[in-house]
């Protein structure tokens, strides 16, 4: 056997590396977690690499999973070996294309990280439930249990499906393996060659439709032969087991990995045996392999070819002694007999099992990752033990409402004392997992250990904490769960001392890292209590370093990965310390010798400069000196109960502990929970000059987070004032002598800056200083400058949260400056700091918040609305606020409607019912309830006062026992509500609204319904990490479009506006923020359906996003988004559209080029980056000629 | 790009002969004294060709910014890494190309191929500032090896740019010098092509400095650079970068210091700043100079204007008897004139002797 390269990737590499060699056509489309997998297939054609052919594989994206599908059905239908990469919902969408793929008996391979299904809840995470859902499709499905078998179950399913002629789903645990970074051995072009055979390569293509034979496919069958067409394939699938073992023979014959239909492992007399599939039977095998040490006969049976089931096969690889069964499934068929596996195993062990039929229990665990691990597995066998032991039973939760749960002993362990197992806790933004990623490959590479990453983030865009677990040893890892005992733990964040128990899984005589600003001699006092104890409790050793003084001395900035790595080599003493550092520094070269020397000599004088600023405390005389804390109380009194007992214990990192009970059972949560969520991760943040300020709002209204507020009142609500509280004469005519106030919270800011940038008071002494200046707050890390900051500013918040809120009846909501005294209901979302999407959301809910009803697109606005612990969307101190609710990504214009439609026919029915009841409740009280103006804030608090009296009426109608009236006024007391003025918001992002939601929302344009979409038009799948979508412009770099967009922006607006009787803005708030405001209250108005298509600046653009206002008023200055309004409503009194902005006066590229999406370009492709660039200008020019014609029209 | 004002071209071209406008500098022929001079003209490499066409002597690259050669990475390597592996469906934001041809990649290859596509000489500029443990924690090999490599891409010669403003009070003007002759042997050590020095005019002893540089092997200096000059926005309280482009008023500079330096040096004097017609290169070169540079009047009128000036230039020298540009440079230098106290203080007091009151002041 010749020796293989060894190489360090993830299972969506692994997968991708093969899939892109053995196919000609990859379509592809961005979804949780398989996207890498379609990004790697797009930059590999982007660098022109090969497949096996010789010939660099087309990549295509698509609009949709749905359209994927369909793209590689005709890719396949015509001949070309095809491919796609998906997941979960995705596969969803695909499934109708996949029944006729599967009926056609055409060859190809999905590979699929698999992922939940939404149900109560959206989940990005892992289980099988996606891809259960797939198996009538008639595919034949592999599934591959760690990083390895991804590299190699690739290659045998498109070995097999080519011989077989029958489709293959290839799928593995998403996350858990389609992310785990594993050390594995690499097949090689000569590997896949000898796999492939190239005659049934030219069957296959031979099989396409060509007009030189032409033949129909797809045609409409009858009763008389439709059923005997289904049953004559049966042959193939009959064989397709069969196939499949010879190709994992051939594989073994040249790798030396033998895998086998249904693999079994343990004792070969074993009597309790568990059956599962995916990344959870390899930490059954190491239980496995531990138990059977002590003597235990038990053993596991590995599921690798699903479908078609060979019972024939399975029942032979179980060993005859077996007594007792247990399958787990990774996920769950609400309502069945039991999951498909426990289903399956029971039919073949019926049919083909002759001894007696051995005890058999199904189980679920591991759903949207759940970690299972080896006292869960062995929680399952000690339940196969038991004479009754319990069936459909579900590890690794507490079920105190059904009981299902099986107890686990958490102290069993089986790692193995040679591997060695880490633990970094890192911020998202210090670069701590891309260094550990460098690590593993370093380890990988230059040692001959086995070794193995796994990250775990929060669900958090700004201020995100991660978790990097490693494992090297020399004995092959299948530890496919978290570390609990780890031999050395490393803090990159000293402030995360306060809020994880990170020692609770170091190992006694592990090592401590610790990046402290306090040296070795002053660390130990600053120590939080708790941790001190366990160190000397559990002998650990401890080391110092301050990361970031040797990260900004060394030009490094916030970065101080390259500095923790480079303690963790030398501390670990995995390689010579000079050869560790010689290999870091390699690995800094290969990561990032492309931007450029510079980048890669800081980092080189980082690395330098770290061990001479590396210590070890000597804890041989150190005492506890901070006793151990009571446990903190998890949220105030004063907030709600669910909060307390719930929300508290998740924001902990304590949900797992949260038993079935705690849960809600449909999924519906409370809102206004973001606010029990003090994240504190800002290093300064705004303080306010209230001399300086002219109360514009203009802070206000661009604050993403909304912790920067304002209210006008009475002076005497300041008599009981904290002393620090600041306030100013308020500067509004209507309310002479009133105070003003504008108020920060300190712990939910983010420290963007957004907010000094847009205010537009200087200070006529120092022209730096501004009426807002950005300062440093004391931080954990003691480097702030004012000691008492973030106390004052936060006894002034809850000060300033009591004050009343202005009358919305007294404001002109029209105007920026008063709109911005309106209580948002939107507030400390977990958006990256600058978010550009978020301020709209907030003006939303200021303007209508009250009486809003949110349908949102899953991306990035349904991440941060809806993600738990918290969600952000608030209510008002009346209960009232925006009710929102996410259905999926491709059909959230459908769902908006569905809200439209229930309350169009609501409104309708309860008019009849005033009608009908109008003689008990008065004439006058139905004719003003029927007739009521609320165009204003005033008619529609007027009307609620109505609706309030008609409750009252109805209610006492109903006392009334004799009433005939009876069962018409419980029903109009059930709608009353609907009477008070209702705002429908269709909320989403470009991917959606331009891509894979279009023909839904086209349809909903086209209904004449009155909706109100926005579109938050990032210019690319900013969730899914940037993908390119049809809002993406030309000329700019998004993954899948590497080479930069060859194609215009999709004018959306123009499209909607064809119709007719569609409100069409569009707006940049950076631009004129007045005009904005316009838009949203004329698309509310208008009787119909609207769209505003909102400029939103991200973090995917590539910038600095406190300049985010200023990139918006030059996309505007350079006529790249012209400002405009169509109004069909106002057709007949002059001009429906409105240019709002002027003509072009500056060039595209003092717009685009601050930008690293467009400059990108220009560094990797110069002269395309000219060509797209004059035809952008191009773009821009016809565009704004198109506008200013449409502008010029004159109404007939 | 405005083209030349048309009474230019159409000037009858009676009077023109084959006036030989050959000159060296730095030790390089040059058909012409009119030298194109930094700026984003010569970014075009059809701009380069263009220039050749219309009769320029020698194009001086438009500056490589030591800024730039490190700010780019450093740019690039913020945003790319910004936002990355910190939610986990967003592992990162960008792809992640195999290769980037960062601006000094790009440059290099600039001046690789305006080298092969032109006859006439290039010019590499270096703009700088750092020496090493000078200006703090900037190495200078980050840029100063940059010399090697432009020579290595066939530059003919460097200009070498040193950028500073001496802002902080603590800083000797010794100092300042001693860092201007350092950073020029450690180029001239790295590079053998010929070098120039272009020089602020703000130095209290500009001859001494001069005699240093030369001494310390440079074969030219440019007299003078043009400092981008920030303005202030007033109504929005702001300082605004502002570079204005250039005048024949401002020739008077370094007209007076090349007259007085010529002839004292073993260097070619180049002229910049000021050059916008026949008459001003003409000047330039009587002062002393062996080039005159260009850069606003392209700018305003185009390249083509070169054709203009260098035409003037033949029909003013064949108007006044001249057979080569040789004949007359340094013609009225300090040390050629009868009065050399004229570029000194003395002149001072002749001009406002006669100064009358302009019209403004009646």
């Amino acid at each position: 056997m010749i020796e293989r390269e060894r190489i360090t990737v993830d299972g969506n590499e692994a997968a991708a590396s093969v899939a892109f060699r053995l196919n000609e056509v990859i379509a592809i489309y961005p979804i949780t977690p398989s996207s890498a997998m379609g990004e790697w297939a797009d930059q590999w054609a982007t660098e022109h690499k090969k497949n096996l052919w010789g010939t660099t594989p087309l990549v295509v994206e698509m609009q949709s999973e749905g359209g994927a599908a369909g793209a590689v059905h005709g890719a396949l239908t015509s001949g070309a070996l095809t491919t796609t990469f998906t997941a979960s919902q995705g596969l969803l969408l695909m499934m109708p294309n996949m029944f006729k793929i599967a009926g056609e008996l055409t060859a190809t391979v999905f590979h699929v990280a698999a992922r939940t299904l939404a149900t109560h809840a959206l989940s990005i995470f892992g289980d099988h439930s996606d891809v259960m859902t797939a198996r009538a499709t008639g595919w034949a499905m592999l599934c591959a249990n760690s990083v390895q078998e991804v590299h190699d179950f690739a290659l045998i399913a498109t070995a097999a499906t080519l011989e077989a002629r029958v489709p293959f789903i290839h799928f593995f645990d998403g996350f858990r393996t389609s992310h785990e970074v594993m050390k594995i051995e690499a097949l090689s072009d000569d590997d896949l060659r000898a796999m492939i055979d190239e005659a049934l390569v030219r069957e296959h293509r031979a099989r396409g439709l060509t007009p030189e034979h032409p033949v129909l496919r797809g045609s409409a069958q009858n009763p008389d032969v439709f059923f005997q067409g289904r049953e004559a394939a049966n042959p193939y699938y009959h064989v397709c087991p069969a196939i499949v073992q010879n190709a994992m023979d051939k594989l073994a014959d040249l790798t030396g990995r033998q895998y086998r239909l249904f693999d079994y492992v343990g004792a070969p007399d074993a009597e309790r045996v568990i059956v599962m599939m995916g990344s959870g039977a390899e930490t059954a095998e190491e239980t496995v392999a531990a138990l059977t040490a002590q003597g235990e006969k038990i053993g596991l049976l590995k599921v690798r070819l699903y479908r078609p089931f060979s019972a024939k096969h399975f029942v032979s690889a179980l060993p005859a002694s077996t007594r007792a069964l247990a399958v787990l499934d990774r996920c769950k068929e609400p309502g069945a007999l039991g999951e498909p596996l426990y289903q399956d195993v029971l039919a073949a062990l019926m049919e083909n099992w002759t001894a007696a039929m051995p005890k058999v229990i199904g189980g679920r665990y591991g759903l949207s990752s759940k970690e299972f691990t080896p006292a869960m597995a062995k929680a399952v066998f000690d339940e196969l033990k038991h004479d009754q032991p319990k069936n459909h039973f579900t590890v690794g939760i507490v079920d105190d409402v059904s009981h299902t749960s099986l107890a686990v002993d958490t102290t069993f362990n089986t790692e193995d004392p040679q591997t060695v197992r880490c633990i970094f806790y890192g911020l998202g933004a210090d670069g701590t997992v891309g260094a550990n990623k460098n690590s593993i490959k370093i380890i990988g590479e230059e040692t001959d250990f086995h070794a193995q990453g796994y990250f775990v983030y929060d669900s958090k865009k700004s201020g995100s904490t991660t978790t990097s677990y490693l494992r090297f040893g020399p004995k092959p890892i299948h530890s496919t769960y978290l570390i609990s005992q780890a031999n050395f733990v490393a803090c990159h964040q000293f402030n995360f001392l306060n809020k994880f128990d990170m020692l609770k899984n170091a190992a006694p005589g592990a090592v401590f890292l610790l990046n402290s600003p306090y040296g070795p001699e002053k660390v130990w006092e600053k120590l939080p209590p708790g941790v001190q104890a366990q160190i000397l409790e559990k002998s650990i050793r401890l080391f110092v370093i301050d990361g970031y003084k040797v990260a900004q001395a060394t030009g490094m900035g916030g970065r101080i990965n390259t500095i923790m790595q480079t303690c963790f080599f030398a501390i670990s003493g995995i390689l010579p310390r000079a050869a560790a550092i010689e290999a870091i520094k390699h690995a800094i070269e290969k990561t990032y010798g492309k931007r450029g020397e510079a980048v890669v000599r800081k980092n080189f004088e980082a690395v330098d400069q770290t061990l001479a600023h590396l210590y070890e405390v000597s804890t041989a005389d150190l005492k506890v000196t901070q006793p151990r804390a009571k446990p903190a109380t998890l949220a105030p009194a004063e907030a709600p109960e669910f909060v307390q007992n719930v929300t508290a214990k998740m924001l902990a990192g304590l949900g797992d502990e949260l038993p079935v009970s705690a849960m809600p059972v449909d999924g519906t949560f409370p809102t206004g929970t973001t606010q029990w969520e003090k994240r504190n991760i800002a290093l300064e943040v705004p303080v306010w000059d209230p001399n300086l300020c002219i109360q514009c709002g203009k802070c206000v209204f661009v604050c993403p987070h909304a912790v920067i507020r304002e209210k006008i009142y009475e002076p005497q609500h300041l008599d009981s004032a904290p002393s620090a509280f600041k306030s100013a004469p308020a500067k509004w005519k209507e309310f002479e002598g009133w105070r003003y106030t504008l108020q920060i919270s300190p712990d939910d800011c983010t420290g963007c800056s957004l907010c000094v940038e847009a205010c537009p008071a200087k200070n006529k002494s120092q022209a730096r200083l501004k009426a807002i200046n950005m300062t440093p707050l004391q931080s954990e890390n003691g480097n702030g400058a004012s000691p008492n900051l973030r106390q004052i500013e936060n006894e002034n918040w809850q000060f300033f949260q009591k004050l009343p809120e202005v009358d919305r009846r007294a404001l002109n909501v029209s105007s920026v400056k008063d709109s911005q005294l309106l209580q948002p209901l939107f507030e400390f979302s977990g958006a990256c700091a600058g978010c550009g999407e978020t301020p709209y959301l907030k003006l939303l809910t200021q303007l209508f918040g009250e009486r809003a009803i949110i349908a949102n697109a899953t991306g990035c606005s349904s991440i941060y609305g809806g993600n738990l612990p918290t969600t952000p969307w608030a209510k008002n101190a009346a209960g009232r606020g925006p009710a929102w609710a996410n259905s999926l990504f491709e059909d959230n214009a459908e769902f908006g409607l569905g809200f439209r439609l229930t309350l169009d026919k609501q409104i309708e029915y309860a008019h009849e019912l005033l009608h009908r009841l109008a003689g008990v409740l008065g004439e006058s009280l139905v004719t003003a309830l029927l007739s009521a103006d609320q165009t204003h804030e005033a008619g529609i608090l007027e009307q609620r006062t109505r609706v309030q009296t008609l409750k009252n009426a109805l209610n006492e109608i109903l006392l009334r026992a004799e009433s005939e009236y009876q069962a018409e006024a419980r029903n109009l007391l059930s709608l009353a509500d609907v009477l008070i003025k209702r705002s429908v918001w269709i909320v989403g992002g470009d991917g959606w609204a331009y891509d894979i939601g279009y023909g839904g929302l086209d349809h909903v344009l086209a209904s004449g319904r009155n909706v109100n979409v926005l579109v938050l038009d990032t210019e690319v799948y900013s969730n899914t990490g940037g993908q390119a979508s049809k809002a993406t412009p030309r000329g700019a770099v998004a993954k899948f479009a590497a080479a930069g967009k060859g194609q215009a922006k999709k004018d959306l607006g123009m499209l909607a506006m064809a119709y007719g009787s569609v409100y069409v803005a569009r707006v940049a708030m950076g631009a004129n923020d007045a005009q904005t405001i316009k838009a949203f209250l004329e698309a509310e108005a208008y009787e119909g359906p609207s769209l505003i298509l909102a400029y939103s600046h991200c973090i995917a653009h590539g910038y600095d996003l406190r300049y985010g206002l200023d990139q918006q008023k030059k996309a505007v200055q350079t006529g790249y988004w012209p400002l405009y309004r169509y109004n069909p409503a106002v057709a007949a009194e002059g001009h429906s559209f409105t240019l709002d902005s002027k003509a072009p006066s500056m060039p595209l590229r003092e717009y685009i080029y601050n930008e690293t999406r467009y400059k990108m370009l220009t560094q990797t492709d110069e002269a395309r980056a000219e060509q797209l660039y004059k035809e952008a200008q191009a773009d821009v020019q016809r565009r704004w000629k198109q506008y200013e014609e449409l502008a010029a029209v004159k109404p007939h | 790009m405005r083209i030349a004002p048309a009474h230019f071209l159409l000037r009858s071209p009676a009077k023109q002969t084959m006036t030989d406008l050959t000159t060296t500098y730095l030790g390089l022929t040059l058909k012409s004294p009119l030298v194109a001079s930094p700026s984003p003209l010569c970014k075009s490499l059809s701009n380069i060709r263009h220039m050749e066409d219309a009769g320029v002597g020698a194009v001086v690259l438009h500056s490589l910014f030591e800024e730039q050669i490190n700010h780019e990475s450093h740019s690039l390597d913020y945003y790319l890494s910004r936002g990355s592996e910190s939610f986990a469906e967003a592992l990162n934001y960008f792809p992640e190309p195999n290769a980037y041809r960062l601006s000094p990649h790009q440059y290099l290859e600039h001046i690789r191929k305006a080298t092969e596509m032109v006859d006439i000489p290039i010019i590499a500029s270096l703009n700088g500032v750092s020496s090493g443990g000078w200006v703090q924690r900037a190495s200078h090999s980050d840029w100063i090896k940059y010399a090697a490599l432009m020579e290595e891409a066939g530059a003919d010669a460097l200009e070498l740019n040193l950028y500073f403003v001496p802002a902080d009070s603590d800083i000797l003007s010794e100092t300042v010098e001693d860092m201007y002759a350092d950073l020029l042997i450690d180029v001239r050590n790295t590079v053998s092509i010929p070098i120039a020095m272009k020089l602020t005019p703000f130095f209290s002893s500009l001859p001494n400095l001069a005699r240093r540089l030369v001494f310390a092997g440079a074969k030219g200096l440019v007299l003078f650079n043009r400092f981008y000059q920030p303005d202030l926005d007033i109504e929005n309280l702001e300082v605004v970068p502002h570079l204005h482009l250039s005048t024949s008023d401002e020739l008077r500079l370094p007209l007076r210091w090349i007259a007085i330096l010529y002839g004292r040096l073993n260097a070619d004097l180049a002229l910049s700043t000021g050059v916008h017609t026949a008459q001003d290169a003409l000047k330039g070169l009587m002062a002393g100079a062996s080039v005159t540079m260009m850069t606003s009047a392209l700018l305003q009128h185009g390249i083509d204007y070169v054709r203009v000036v260098t035409e003037e230039m033949r029909a003013w020298l064949a108007e006044h008897d001249y057979e080569s540009v040789g004949q007359l440079q340094g013609s009225l230098s300090q040390q050629a004139v009868p009065f050399p106290a004229a570029f000194e203080r003395a002149q001072y007091v002749k001009i406002v002797g006669t100064l009358e009151p302009g019209p403004e002041r009646r």
